[in-house]
């Protein structure tokens, strides 16, 4: 029966390879998170509000990133915004989504 | 020149405090005057850990509030007599550190002591923040296992930020691998990661491999630091961290589990 088991299972990775792809996966997410200053969650929050007073979005749809270069750093805010049916105001979002 | 260095990890249960305690004793054996300092307070360990439970009158807290001198509190190992231990508190809770209650105790300590060893408790609340911010070195803690390496990456992250050099800008505090409870037949079926895994992931320098072993504890059984039984695989591999952590080249050596012979079980049974 062993026998019969070992050429019958699947040809998987190991266990100990599967926990190395999770964590590399897993900690190069967290290590981006902690480089962010700490003042990002709480822009994040208040260009959310600014937003909705025009546009319904949801909270999980305003991304915000700083990245830092040597001479010049960038903020890169991306707003996903719902179809031409959710909007309220049509020319608000014309003029976000460029 | 006293050097700093916090013995953490993130996650509890890999090996802190038992690493503390060997560390400590290994670098006594070498000749340099420790103290090993006990930050977790409320959960009082490394005392037992040292075999010196008994022999606790004052505490680490007592020190901060002025209850007591600095000098009533350490207590000098029975073994080595460069080897001191400030125990902490059993009773108060964590909120009894304060920042410049440590600065002070620890600046005391520096004019006496080669090395002041800081076992931090688990976490990354208080204890653990004040147990790493005046380090100048630091020696991670990690079990060849998922959590305990995000936890490993978590507190590097707090080394390079939450610290008195890193606030200050005097550059980052020297972070050392030390992989516990590594198990080479394992790693060998797979079942468990790699060294060159964890390094990989971690990125930073490896200061030893200890591998699992019923030596460890034993030791903490009956109270003597692994690394005083040489002749076991867990206290050599420390005596080789010893070396490393004194800034010494020793090759790294995998050393599996342990298969005791006659002679050695008669020896460690009477030591």
């Amino acid at each position: 029966m062993r026998l019969f088991d070992y050429f019958l299972r699947p040809k998987s990775q190991s266990s100990a390879q599967t926990a190395k792809d999770r964590l590399q996966i897993l900690l190069a997410h967290e290590r981006q998170d902690r480089s962010q200053p700490e003042y990002l969650p709480l822009l994040q929050k208040d260009i959310l509000e600014v937003i909705r007073k025009y546009i319904e979005v949801a909270s999980d749809k305003v991304e915000v990133r700083l990245q830092r270069g040597e001479r010049m750093s960038t903020l890169e805010i991306g707003i996903e915004l719902p179809g031409p049916r959710g909007m309220k105001l049509n020319t608000a979002s014309a003029a976000l989504a460029r | 020149m006293a050097k700093v260095i916090v013995i953490t990890s993130g996650k509890g249960g890999v090996g802190k405090t038992t690493s503390t305690a060997a560390l400590g004793a290994g670098l006594a054996l070498r000749g340099k005057k420790t103290v090993v300092i006990d930050f977790d307070v409320g959960l009082r360990n490394l005392d037992m850990v040292m075999g010196c439970e008994r022999r606790v009158v004052f505490d680490f807290i007592n020190v901060i509030q002025g209850d007591a001198k600095l000098k009533q509190a350490l207590i000098v190992d029975r073994r080595l007599d460069n080897l001191s231990i400030l125990p902490t508190s059993q009773t108060r809770d964590k909120d009894a550190l304060t920042r410049e209650g440590v600065e002070k105790v620890i600046n005391e300590l520096r004019s006496d002591f080669d090395y002041i060893l800081c076992d931090s408790p688990a976490g990354i609340e208080r204890g653990a923040h004040l147990a790493m911010y005046f380090a100048d070195e630091a020696v991670v803690v990690t079990n060849p296992e998922v959590s305990s390496v995000r936890d490993s990456d978590r507190v590097l992250g707090l080394l390079s930020s939450k610290t008195r050099r890193a606030e200050k800008g005097e550059g980052a505090v020297k972070a050392h691998l030390l992989l516990t409870r590594y198990d080479p037949l394992r790693v060998a079926k797979g079942e468990m990661l790699k060294v060159e895994d964890v390094l990989e992931i971690l990125s930073i320098p490896l200061l030893g491999i200890v591998p699992e072993s019923p030596t460890v504890l034993s030791a903490s059984n009956v109270g003597t630091p692994v690394v005083l039984n040489q002749g076991s695989n867990a206290g050599a591999a420390y005596a080789d961290a010893v070396s490393r952590l004194m800034g010494e080249q020793t090759e790294m050596r995998v050393l599996g589990p342990e298969r005791r012979g006659l002679l050695q079980r008669l020896l460690w049974r009477t030591a």
